[in-house]
């Protein structure tokens, strides 16, 4: 599965999911360029990349921002070439009930989880068609399959993801682009560390491996994704979630 | 210096892997080169890059002979 030679760009690379993606793919081979909205975030993954021996660094880059995007970009391709690889997975919460949830609380999600996947996206392709080569996988969730009150606008953000990503896989696989989502579930990171006891208690009940996934095995997944082996996957949504949900 | 037909012939036969021979003035990129519209897309991108042009889309939905390109480029450059 060597991605040898070819950059990879990971959105939301300092922690969680993100870093452990960013881990994966650099161990594959892959010069890892990971994205952080801030300086320290940035210093932090180049730290975390070099500790381990791997190719890669942070830059700093806010996916809501199509002009950071283009920037952050351009910083990137000139340094190290054009990313072969996308993995969209910055993403955010702003939960709270429909009856209360505000409309800055909608369009932030909505434009840091969907609409920064359109933008990477493009602002990628034309690389890759010229490489005849390139993978897109986005990070969606377990909720945008199955709902879950309280977060009406990230599953919105999420489920729609999905859908976009159908749609460029129909658009590009015949230029050897595929494009996948990897939907993890209850996966221990800060995102879902801000449950209380009571609400991670009621999801363990639903989830028959009975534990919370770590972030290596949804990056395990990515990493299988992004690599030659998985050349005829394309369009499709694979589920990392412990059996809580089987769509 | 090639010329503004070569250059873009050259991006033709590069983009849509035909031959030079096949490609005449007259050439439609969809119904004789076998581009879709995905080629057509790359196409455009790639005469912006060589001649470091922007084309509109609405400029581009026309161009769909060898010539409009020529004539396109030799006109906005």
């Amino acid at each position: 599965m060597s991605l040898e030679g070819k950059v990879a760009l990971v959105t939301g690379a300092t922690r969680g999911i993100g870093k452990a993606i960013a881990l994966a793919l650099a161990e594959q081979g892959a010069e890892v360029v990971g994205t952080a909205t801030s300086s320290e975030g940035a210093e932090t993954i180049s730290r975390t990349l070099a500790d381990a021996g791997l190719k890669g660094y942070g830059i700093v880059m806010n996916v809501a921002d199509p002009d950071s995007i283009e920037t952050g970009l351009k910083e990137l391709t000139e340094k190290s070439g054009a990313p072969l690889i996308l993995v969209n997975n910055a993403g955010i919460t702003r939960d709270n009930l429909l009856m209360r949830l505000k409309e800055d609380d909608w369009s932030s999600v909505i434009e840091t989880n969907l609409s920064s996947v359109y933008r990477t996206s493009k602002a990628v392709l034309r690389g890759m068609a010229k490489a005849r080569w390139g993978r897109v996988i986005n990070v969606s969730s377990v909720v945008a399959g199955m709902g879950n009150p309280g977060q009406g606008n990230y599953c919105a953000a999420k489920a729609g993801v999905e859908g976009f990503t159908r749609s460029l896989a129909k658009e590009m696989s015949n230029r050897g682009i595929t494009a996948n989502c990897v939907a993890p579930g209850f996966i221990d990171t800060d995102m879902t560390k801000k449950l209380d006891d009571k609400q991670r208690e009621a999801m363990l009940e639903i989830i028959p491996t009975g534990r919370l996934g770590k972030p290596e095995e949804v990056a395990a997944v990515v990493a299988f994704l992004a690599s030659d082996a998985a050349g005829y996957v394309t369009g499709e949504t694979i589920h990392v979630n412990g059996g809580m949900y089987m769509g | 210096m090639s010329t503004v037909e070569e250059r873009v012939k050259k991006i033709v036969c590069e983009q849509l892997g035909v031959k030079e021979s096949e490609v005449q003035n007259t050439s439609s990129f969809v119904e004789d080169l076998g581009a879709d519209s995905l080629d057509t897309v790359e196409l455009v991108m790639a005469l912006e890059e060589e001649f470091e042009t922007e084309i509109p889309d609405e400029e581009a939905e026309k161009l769909g002979t060898v010539q409009d390109a020529i004539d396109y480029i030799v006109a906005h450059t």
